[in-house]
């Protein structure tokens, strides 16, 4: 039994036989999100995918990379740039791996038009828990042989074994941007525009709102050759909200991005026509809204009453399912209670892949 | 509970007129789209509600007894086999669309809805994008079952990127909602697992889906090459030109003579390669673009690009790579539609491979192909008439996937492992990836009942968690082998 509180493997086999020693596994990329899930049980052993480093490959023309886990997200990104393309999941980025983006299913405004995680993962090489290395899915954008166990792990936190490598589906980058801005303080019109862009096939590439100290911002980007000028159509759409279309847009989208992270952040799965509501729970909290998907982050920042501020707004939430990510030390559930049917299968699933319990056993949804 | 038992209280659940049990009756449920596969299961029911299905299931677990769920049954894979001595439970009287609600782009519907009536129900300003050919009649329950995909999923995904929610009947008997409305539940994606789970993890009585607005504009051509290699090049072209086509179909020599004799669009019978290609979105782009892919299709070596004029023609062009599996009825009294996929760059160097693979065998394969994702559908052409000429053709189709999985591709694109593919799984993923598959399956269904013998390669069977190893009877008679 190996003692170290933490090992670095330098390769998948490294990995897999260093967790096949282990009695309890943490696994770390470069810490951005490590606050994110419940407590490991003392004595957890950290994995760190550090060294599982390598860009395997990149097809440009196949619009398909493959990569370890403990590739930075930006390092990747750099070098698909290289060819016009990317992996596009856009989350706010404090250096964080390809690995944890995978285990967290974390997102940014990139996903209202490309999916998340689990749109984009291809392909999936995971370690088990008794040093099985597994892998589901291939190398190519189209494939329905066996199951997807890419899903399956994106989102699992680490609790169902460690995400070595993925293959995952590229796009082009735009050509261009352009964003349309819409402004007002009143939650109802700036709902009213939401619906109205997201009825309309506008292929937009983002579609978020952003709510701080009440006053609402639409955001809508395009991209293409034509951005510009369907900016400028979009904005026809709107009526009732103060409305510009900005052409260099970048710092606006690092903003929104950044304003998805805080001292405390609270997700919440809700639909487009809940913003009202979520805008309401939210109380004083900065909102970033994904606003046609209805998936939003309460972001809270620091102070001495932050926990009951974050408690009062997931009471204000209920019964939609929240979960607290930055911050989550503050609470002593950051994981909704799941319906007891769910949990059951949930277990199940989790017992089949782990039954030994290595992975972060008691940091998941509902204990597992 | 002996069988006569299981059969009274199926009868109660769904009454007389849905419980089918005489040989003539279930003779209709011998096959799916796969005819070459047949087997008549013990008995039918088609129960009429979701708690009809709920309880046929769990009338089931309790009598042991394996059972299989089936949509319209046009599945290519025979993944709606019946079993021999199970239960096959028929999903067609599951057809109401439950609620629509465009402001959140969402609907829910019953499992035996057609894929093309969800369209209809949020017609005219949403539409729901995956499109199998067989979209008339097949299902959306089935469309989960195989997570099907279409001619537009390079652009628009698959069935999987439009299930939001599913309430689920475990083997077990047990209901779940998996998902619901709403995006991104706390917790495993258990929707990701068991959309294209082919049936082996539950059967979903209602289903959650988004819809997405109607694009503004569509643009679509035609163009003819002299070779497969030179229209494969256009793809290329096109495709690393950031252009990400709505459909991009391709056709080959064999392809476009047959389906000419059936659809009369006037293409020009003896060039190499015909390929569809339609743009789709936000007018003033689908226009930019349009000019870029007809010019990169001229410089590519097409000097006979057609543009469709109005809907009617692009209706024309459709029909005509729809055309190309029933048309292949005129030129070939029997033919295998493989489904396999490879990477896109290497498609020219495979098409190839397949040719000699046809000269070798002295066996006709037409390809058509979903260009834009590498899925191609070599159409293995043959003559059951003729002495072992069906069996060679099985295994020049078997060839055919290897050729795939060299090239770094897949076994199945869209149509599904089902009974079909079994014997290629194990070329595919190795002994650990196919026991995660296992850890999967025994999760949802420990007993094995749900679509038993489907998608793994041998049977397998789960043990108990933590597992204190005891004997099964089947491991015991040497029928299965356990993990």
């Amino acid at each position: 039994m190996t003692t170290a509180a933490a090992v670095r493997p330098a390769s998948i086999e490294e990995a897999a036989a260093a967790i096949a020693d282990l009695a309890v596994v943490r696994p770390a990329g470069a810490g951005s999100r490590a606050e994110w899930g419940g407590s490991d049980p003392a004595g957890a052993v950290t994995v760190h995918t550090g060294g599982l480093d390598r860009i395997v490959a990149h097809n440009p023309g196949d619009f398909t990379a493959i990569v370890q886990a403990g590739v930075p997200l930006a390092d990747l990104q750099r070098h698909l740039a290289r060819e016009g393309q990317w992996l596009a999941l856009d989350p706010p980025d404090r250096g964080g791996t390809v690995g944890g983006l995978v285990a967290t299913a974390d997102s940014g405004p990139a996903r209202h038009r490309y999916g998340g995680v689990r749109d984009l993962v291809i392909g999936i090489t995971a370690v088990l828990g008794d040093g099985a290395v597994a892998r589901s899915g291939g190398t190519v954008i189209k494939n329905v042989a066996g199951y997807d166990l890419g899903k399956l792990f994106a989102g699992s936190y680490g609790t169902l074994g460690l995400v070595a490598q993925v293959a995952v589906r590229l796009h082009p980058l735009p050509a261009g941007t352009a964003t349309v801005v819409a402004t007002t303080d009143d939650p109802a019109a700036l709902t009213a525009a939401v619906l109205a862009m997201s009825r309309h096939p506008l292929e937009a590439l983002s579609l978020d709102v952003l709510w701080r100290a009440g006053e609402g911002r639409l955001l809508v980007r395009f991209g293409g050759v034509t951005a510009a000028a369907r900016a400028e159509a979009a904005t026809r759409l709107l009526t009732g909200v103060d409305v510009t279309v900005v052409r260099d847009d970048e710092s606006i989208w690092a903003a929104q991005r950044a304003a998805q992270r805080g001292a405390a952040v609270v997700k919440v799965s809700a639909l487009p026509t809940d913003l009202p509501a979520v805008l309401a729970a939210a109380g004083p909290a900065t909102v970033v809204s994904r606003a046609a998907l209805g998936v939003s982050w309460l972001s809270f920042p620091a102070g001495d009453d932050l926990a009951t501020r974050v408690a009062a707004a997931r009471t204000a939430l209920a019964p939609r399912p929240t979960v607290v990510l930055d911050g989550a030390r503050l609470v002593e559930q950051p994981w909704p209670a799941p319906d007891p049917g769910m949990l059951a299968l949930m277990r199940r699933v989790k017992e089949r892949f782990d039954p030994t319990a290595t992975f972060r056993p008691g940091a998941y949804v509902g204990g597992i | 509970m002996d069988g006569h038992e299981l059969v009274e209280r199926l009868r109660r659940v769904v009454g007389d007129r849905w419980l089918l049990l005489d040989a003539h009756d279930l003779r209709t449920y011998e096959s799916d789209g796969l005819l070459q596969y047949q087997q008549v299961p013990r008995l039918a029911v088609l129960p009429g509600t979701g708690d009809e299905v709920r309880e046929c299931v769990a009338a089931c677990a309790q009598a042991g007894v394996p059972w299989v769920a089936r949509g319209a049954g046009s599945g290519l894979s025979g993944g709606a086999l019946p079993v021999k001595d199970g239960v096959l439970i028929v999903l067609s009287r599951l057809n109401r669309i439950l609620e629509v609600d465009l402001d959140n782009g969402r609907v829910c519907v019953e499992p035996g809805v057609t894929n093309a009536a969800v369209s209809t129900a949020v017609a005219p300003d949403f539409f729901y994008p995956p499109d199998p050919s067989s979209q008339i009649v097949c299902t959306i329950g089935g469309n989960v079952a195989e997570n099907s995909g279409g001619a537009h999923c390079f652009k628009y995904g698959f069935t999987t990127n439009y299930v939001t929610g599913l309430e689920v009947v475990l083997p077990d008997g047990a209901v779940v909602t998996i998902g619901g409305k709403e995006l991104d539940p706390p917790g495993y994606d258990l929707l990701g697992a068991f959309v294209g789970s082919e049936g082996t993890l539950g059967v979903a009585t209602k289903i959650w889906l988004r819809v997405v607005p109607v694009p503004e504009a569509t643009r679509t051509l035609v163009a003819f090459f002299d070779s497969t290699r030179q229209a494969g090049e256009a793809v290329s072209a096109i495709v690393q030109a950031g252009i990400v086509p709505g459909a991009i179909e391709m056709m080959d020599a064999t392809t476009i003579r047959a389906t000419e004799e059936m659809a009369h669009a006037g293409y020009p019978v003896g060039r190499g390669a015909a390929l569809l290609v339609e743009l789709d979105g936000a007018e003033a782009e689908c226009d930019a673009q349009f000019a870029q892919v007809t010019d990169i299709c001229a410089a590519e070596g097409s000097d006979d690009v057609r543009v469709s004029r109005d809907e009617a023609e692009r209706a024309l062009f459709w029909k005509t790579r729809k055309a190309a599996f029933p048309a292949m009825g005129r030129i070939s009294p029997n033919y295998f539609v493989q489904d396999g996929v490879v990477p896109r760059t290497t498609l020219p160097d495979v098409l190839v491979r397949i040719d000699e693979l046809a000269a070798e065998y002295g066996l006709t394969v037409a390809n058509v192909f979903h260009a834009g994702d590498g899925n191609l559908h070599p159409l293995v052409c043959f003559d059951a008439a003729v002495e072992g000429q069906a069996a060679r053709a099985e295994e020049l189709a078997g060839r055919i996937l290897d050729v795939c999985l060299e090239a770094g591709g897949s076994i199945t694109g869209e149509h599904g492992v089902g009974v079909d593919k079994r014997k290629h799984m194990a070329k595919m993923f190795g002994e650990d990836d196919l026991a995660a598959f296992q850890r999967l399956r025994c999760a949802f269904d420990p007993e094995g009942r749900a679509n038993p013998g489907k998608v793994m390669p041998t049977p397998r069977l789960c043990g108990e968690v933590p597992g204190v190893y005891r004997q099964h009877p089947l491991e015991a008679a040497g029928l299965a082998e356990r993990f």
